[in-house]
C-alpha cells in the first residue's frame, strides 16, 4: 500500500488488506460473470458490459473515461482532506483504504489507450514525489530543536511567554541560513583559496601595532589581530578570481550581501502570509466578551499545578471585572483634565526621545575625538562610551515611558500599544542617530584616505624614479617592502564593521547582566531576605519579576536589524549572532524557569502574530537603506576589501557582465537600464498597484455587504422566533409614511421571497444593542429590489424589500389580497 | 495512518510509546492481531498534559467512541491530532463544541455553560454572578433566539476569537 509504513505497526495494513480481500470477493460474487478489472460500483456505470480484457480500448467510451477520471480525482481529494474531517479514526482509516484502492485500481485503467505508458509513468512519478515530500516533512520535523524546552516553558507560563521562545527559535533558524550563505560563499573561499595572513598589506597588522596586537584588551576591542582577520571587510582581497576554481570573490561578496536581504525578505513575508489566517474574522470590540472569556480563556498548554492555580485566579478576576463593567456605567470623568494630561504625557515623552537622540549624537562625536588621541590614554569607559550609552538608554527609557504613561489612564491593551510604539520610536531614533554620526565619521575617513593615497602614490613614484636613475633600467621590480610596513589608508568599511560588532557585543552583555541582576539577584533577595524583613517581599514591593514579552521581542527585532546592517561590513557578524542566539535560548529559558512568575493579566498587543512580523519587516527595510546607499554612492577604500580599486562597489557587477558573460547579455542590460524603458515599467507598476487597491476595496465592500445580509437574516429569524416586531427601522418608517393605517389590508405572506433573497438594507436593531450605529447607512434609494418588480409595491411586506413581518400579524392578514396603490 | 492525522510518522510512533507507558501490561507493542484494547478514562486523565486541565474528563469522553472515556490507540492519536497546532480552526471548533456540551444533547444550554464556568473559576463566583455571566454569553452568541447555543452559533462566535487557536492547543 502506498504510504511507506514500515515499522512494527505494519500489521495495521495487513488487517485492512484482509478486509479488502473479503470485499473484493464479495464484489466479484455480486457481478454476474463480470471481469474483475471492470467490476467497480454498479451504481456508477450500469451500462458497462463485462467484455473481456483484451478488448479494452473499445469498452471505455470517452464519456465514461471522463467520469471515471473525475471519480478518481474526487477520491484523491478525499485522501488529501481526510484529516480535516471530524470523523472517528476508525471510519477515517476505512475510508482511506477504500479510496486508496480505488485510485490504485483505476488509475491504471485510465491509462489505457493512447499514451498509456506516459500516463503510467506520470502516475508513478507523482506517487514518488508525494512519498519524497512526506519523508522530507518527517525529516524536517525531526530536526526542530528545543521542543522539550519550549513545552516546559509553555506548561509553566502559558502560550504567550512561550511565543517569545518560538520567535527566538525562528530567528535562530533564519540566522543559521544566513550564516550558511555568508560562510560558505564568502569566508570559506577566501580562507581556503585566497592568500594567507601576512602576504598582503591588508591582511597584516601594521608594524606600529604589532607589539600590542595580541593583548586581550586590544582583541576585546576588536583591534589587533581581530581587525585584520576574516571577520571584517578589510581582509578580503580584490582579485577578480582566486584559486583553482576561479572563484569570483568580489562578485560573490556583493551578491551575498544583497542576497541576505532578499532571502530574509522572502522568509518574513512567507511567514506573515501563513500567519494571516490566524487572526480570524474580525469581530467588533466587545461583541463577544463573555463568550470568549468563557470558551477561550483557559490555556490548554498549562501542565503545572501552580500555574493552573494562578490561571484560575486570573480568570475569576477577569470575570468579576467584566461583571462590574457591565453593571455600572463609566463614571463621567473630566474630559478636559484627561486630555490635558495625555498631551502633557506625550510632550514629556517626545522630550525624552529627543534628549536620547541628542545624547547619542554627542557621544559619537566625542568618540571621534577620542579616536584622535592615543589609545592607551583612554579609560575603558571612554573607549566604549557609545555602546554603553546606547544600551543604557535602551534600559532606562522604557520604564520611564511606562511611568509617564500612568498619566494617560488608558485601557491596558491600548496602553500596551502606545508603550510598544514608543519603545519602537526610541530604538529607531537611537539607531539612526548612531548611523548618522557614523556617517560623519566615514566621510572624515574618506577625506583622510585621499591624502594617504596621494602619499602612497608619491612614495611609489619616488621609488621608481630612484631605482631607474640608480640602475639605469626601465624594468623596475616592485618595491620590496614588508607588508607590515606599507602605509595604510583608514579602511572605513572595517571601521564601520567594528562599530557594529562592538554594539552587538555590548548589547548582549547588557541584556545578560540585566537578566542576572534584575531577575536572578532579585529573586534570590526576595526569597532569602523575606525571612528577616518587615514586609512580605514576595507579595509586596519587589516580588518576583514577570517576563517582559514585548520588551524582549522588540530587543530581538532590533538586534536582527543591526545584524542586517552590519553583515555587509563584517562577515563574521552573522556567525557571532548565531552563537548569541544559541546562548540566549539556553540562558533565558533557565532564567524564566527559575526566576520568573507567570503573568497576572495577559494582554496581547494585537489579534494575530503578524504584529511582530510586521515590525520585523519594517526594520528589514530600514536596515536595507543604509547598506544600499553606501553600495551605490560611497567609493570603496583604495587598499582594503574586495572592491578596492573600483570607483563604486557595484562596478564589480558591471565588470563581470562585460567580461565574463556573453555579449548579448551585456546588451540586454544596457537596454534594460535605459530610462526610456524604466519609466514605463515604473508607471505600469504604479497602475498595477492602483488597480489591485481598487479591486481589494471592492472585495472588502462585498464582504461587508455579505456580513450585513447574514446579520439581518439572523436578526429577522430571531425576531420571528421571539414574536417581536420587525426591528427594521426602514420598514417602520415606511409604515409611518402610509396615508392611513386602518385602510390598509394586511399583506400576504411571502415566504419564498424572504428565504431566498435578503435585500441589502441593513437591519435596524441588532441584538447587542449596537444597531443604532448601523441605521445611518440605510438608504431607500441605494438598494436594489431583488424580488420581482412586476408586483406593485404593496404595504408592509408586500414587496421584495420588506422583511417578514411578525408572524401573528402576518397570519392574521394573509387572507386578503394586497392593495394596488 | 499518517494521512488521517496531522502527525508525522515519527510522532505517531512516539505517541504509541506514550500510550504504551500508560499501561504497559495492557497495551501490546505489536498490533498484528489487531487487539481491541482500550485504556480507561482514569489512566488517560493522569497524563501530565491533561492533569491540570479542568475539562480533562470531557475532552477524553468526546474522543471516545463509547462516550465513557475509554480510548483505543486510534482515538488517542485522533485526540492529540485535533488538539495539535496543525489542526484547522473549523475542526477544532467542532470538537470544542463537543467538549463543552456536558449533557451531550448537541446544544450548549444554560446548565452546560454554568458547569463550564464553575470549572473555570473553581466555583469562586457567587450564584448570581454565574447566572449573569451565562445569560450574557447566551445573549451574545445566540443567533436563532432559542436561548441555547447550537453548533452554528458557537462556531460563528468562536471562529472570530483571536485567542482560540492558541489556547485550544496541546503540545505532545
Amino acid at each position: 500500500t502506498p504510504g511507506g509504513w514500515t515499522s512494527n505497526l505494519t500489521s495495521w495494513g495487513k488487517r485492512e488488506r484482509v478486509q479488502e480481500e473479503k470485499k473484493r470477493e464479495r464484489e466479484r460474487e455480486r457481478e454476474t460473470g463480470g471481469e474483475g478489472e471492470f467490476s467497480f460500483g454498479s451504481h456508477f456505470f450500469p451500462s458497462i458490459s463485462s467484455s473481456s480484457s483484451d478488448d479494452d480500448e473499445e469498452s471505455m467510451s470517452e464519456g465514461e473515461m471522463a467520469a471515471l477520471k473525475e471519480e478518481v480525482e474526487e477520491k484523491k481529494k478525499l485522501i488529501a482532506t481526510l484529516r480535516n474531517k471530524p470523523w472517528r479514526m476508525q471510519r477515517r482509516l476505512i475510508q482511506l483504504k477504500e479510496a486508496q484502492e480505488f485510485v490504485e485500481k483505476f488509475e491504471g485503467a485510465l491509462g489505457k489507450g493512447k499514451g498509456r505508458k506516459w500516463y503510467a509513468y506520470k502516475v508513478m512519478m507523482t506517487k514518488k514525489l508525494i512519498k519524497f515530500k512526506r519523508d522530507f516533512e518527517n525529516f524536517k520535523t525531526a530536526c526542530i530543536p528545543w521542543e522539550r524546552k519550549i513545552k516546559e516553558v509553555e506548561s509553566h507560563f502559558g502560550s504567550s511567554v512561550a511565543s517569545y521562545f518560538i520567535f527566538l527559535r525562528w530567528m535562530y533558524g533564519l540566522n543559521l541560513v544566513l550564516f550558511g550563505f555568508m560562510f560558505g560563499l564568502v569566508v570559506l573561499p577566501e580562507i581556503l583559496m585566497g592568500l594567507p595572513y601576512g602576504s598582503l598589506p591588508r591582511k597584516t597588522v601594521p608594524r606600529e601595532e604589532q607589539a600590542t596586537a595580541m593583548d586581550y584588551a586590544v582583541l576585546f576591542d576588536f583591534n589587533g589581530y581581530c581587525k585584520y582577520s576574516f571577520l571584517f571587510y578589510g581582509f578580503y582581497n580584490s582579485d577578480r578570481m582566486i584559486g583553482v576554481l576561479k572563484f569570483r570573490l568580489p562578485l560573490s561578496y556583493l551578491l551575498v550581501g544583497v542576497g541576505i536581504f532578499g532571502y530574509s525578505l522572502m522568509v518574513v513575508i512567507r511567514t506573515m502570509a501563513r500567519n494571516a489566517n490566524e487572526g480570524g474574522d474580525g469581530a467588533e470590540e466587545g461583541q463577544f466578551t463573555f463568550s470568549w472569556k468563557m470558551f477561550t480563556s483557559w490555556d490548554y498548554l498549562i501542565g503545572n499545578p501552580e500555574t493552573a492555580d494562578n490561571k484560575y485566579a486570573s480568570i475569576t478576576t477577569s470575570f468579576k471585572e467584566s461583571i462590574v463593567d457591565e453593571q455600572e456605567n463609566q463614571k463621567d470623568e473630566n474630559i478636559h483634565l484627561r486630555r490635558f494630561l495625555r498631551v502633557l504625557a506625550n510632550f514629556l515623552i517626545l522630550c525624552s526621545l529627543g534628549g536620547s537622540g541628542f545624547l547619542i549624537y554627542f557621544v559619537v562625536k566625542r568618540s571621534q575625538d577620542f579616536a584622535e588621541r592615543d589609545n592607551d590614554e583612554l579609560s575603558w569607559f571612554e573607549k566604549n562610551e557609545v555602546e554603553f550609552v546606547m544600551s543604557l538608554l535602551g534600559l532606562v527609557c522604557p520604564p520611564l515611558f511606562e511611568t509617564i504613561a500612568e498619566l494617560e489612564d488608558y485601557h491596558p491593551r491600548i496602553a500596551l500599544k502606545w508603550q510598544l510604539g514608543r519603545i519602537f520610536a526610541l530604538f529607531l531614533g537611537n539607531l539612526y542617530t548612531f548611523l548618522f554620526a557614523l556617517f560623519d565619521e566615514v566621510t572624515a575617513k574618506l577625506e583622510k584616505e585621499k591624502s594617504i593615497k596621494n602619499e602612497t602614490i608619491w612614495a611609489l613614484n619616488a621609488y621608481y624614479a630612484n631605482y631607474s636613475s640608480f640602475y639605469n633600467t626601465t624594468d623596475v621590480p616592485p618595491p620590496d617592502v614588508h607588508p607590515a610596513d606599507v602605509i595604510r589608508g583608514p579602511c572605513w568599511e572595517t571601521g564601520v564593521g567594528i562599530e557594529f560588532v562592538k554594539l552587538i557585543v555590548s548589547d548582549m552583555q547588557v541584556t545578560y547582566l540585566t537578566i542576572l541582576i534584575g531577575d536572578f539577584v532579585r529573586a534570590v533577595i526576595v526569597r532569602f531576605l523575606n525571612y528577616c524583613w518587615c514586609w512580605d517581599l514576595e507579595a509586596g514591593f519587589p516580588s518576583y519579576g514577570e517576563f517582559d514579552i514585548s520588551g524582549n521581542v522588540l530587543g530581538l527585532i532590533f538586534n536582527q536589524g543591526m545584524i542586517w546592517m552590519g553583515a555587509f561590513y563584517a562577515p563574521g557578524l552573522v556567525g557571532l549572532n548565531v552563537l548569541r542566539l544559541l546562548t540566549s535560548m539556553y540562558y533565558q529559558c533557565w532564567a524564566v524557569m527559575s526566576c520568573n512568575v507567570p503573568h497576572e493579566r495577559v494582554f496581547k498587543a494585537s489579534r494575530s502574530n503578524n504584529f511582530y512580523m510586521g515590525l520585523l519587516l519594517l526594520v528589514l527595510f530600514l536596515s536595507l537603506l543604509p547598506v544600499v546607499y553606501t553600495i551605490m554612492t560611497l567609493p570603496p577604500s583604495f587598499d582594503c576589501g574586495p572592491f578596492s580599486g573600483q570607483e563604486k562597489m557595484y562596478d564589480v557587477v558591471m565588470e563581470t557582465i562585460e567580461n565574463d558573460l556573453p555579449s548579448f547579455i551585456g546588451n540586454i542590460f544596457t537596454y534594460a537600464t535605459n530610462p526610456g524603458l524604466i519609466m514605463p515599467a515604473v508607471l505600469l507598476m504604479v497602475l498595477a498597484i492602483y488597480y489591485l487597491n481598487a479591486v481589494s476595496k471592492g472585495y472588502q465592500q462585498a464582504n461587508l455587504d455579505l456580513k450585513r445580509k447574514m446579520q439581518m437574516a439572523r436578526d429577522e429569524e430571531k425576531n420571528r422566533r421571539n414574536n417581536k416586531d420587525s426591528t427594521n427601522q426602514v420598514m417602520k418608517d415606511l409604515e409611518a409614511l402610509l396615508p392611513n393605517k386602518s385602510l390598509i389590508p394586511p399583506p400576504t405572506e411571502e415566504d419564498e421571497l424572504e428565504s431566498s433573497k435578503s435585500p441589502k438594507i441593513k437591519p435596524g436593531a441588532v441584538a447587542n444593542g449596537k444597531g443604532v450605529n448601523l441605521q445611518k447607512e440605510v438608504s431607500l434609494a441605494a438598494s436594489n429590489p431583488r424580488g420581482p418588480v412586476t408586483r406593485a409595491p404593496g404595504p408592509r411586506g408586500g414587496n421584495a424589500r420588506g422583511p417578514q413581518p411578525g408572524p401573528e400579524k402576518g397570519r392574521g392578514r394573509s387572507s386578503n389580497p394586497p392593495l394596488k396603490l | 495512518m499518517q494521512d488521517c492525522t496531522f502527525f508525522t510518522r515519527k510522532e505517531i510512533l512516539r505517541l504509541h510509546g506514550r500510550y504504551h507507558e500508560l499501561a504497559p501490561h495492557l497495551v501490546p507493542m505489536d498490533y498484528t492481531n489487531d487487539p481491541e484494547c482500550k485504556l480507561p478514562l482514569a489512566l488517560i486523565v493522569n497524563m501530565p498534559e491533561l492533569k491540570e486541565n479542568p475539562f480533562r474528563n470531557r475532552i477524553v469522553e468526546s474522543f471516545s467512541e463509547d462516550g465513557m472515556g475509554n480510548l483505543s490507540f486510534n482515538e488517542f492519536v485522533d485526540m492529540f491530532s485535533v488538539l495539535s497546532e496543525m489542526a484547522p480552526r473549523e475542526l477544532k471548533a467542532i470538537y470544542a463544541f463537543k467538549i463543552y456540551d456536558f449533557n451531550v444533547d448537541n446544544y450548549l444550554c444554560k446548565e452546560d455553560l454554568e458547569k463550564t464556568l464553575n470549572k473555570l473559576t473553581k466555583e469562586e463566583l457567587t450564584p448570581e454572578e454565574v447566572e449573569l455571566v451565562c445569560e450574557k454569553s447566551i445573549e451574545e452568541a445566540d443567533l436563532d433566539g432559542d436561548n441555547k447555543l447550537s453548533f452554528a452559533d458557537f462556531e460563528n462566535m468562536i471562529t472570530r476569537a483571536p485567542d482560540f487557536l492558541s489556547t485550544f492547543h496541546i503540545r505532545i
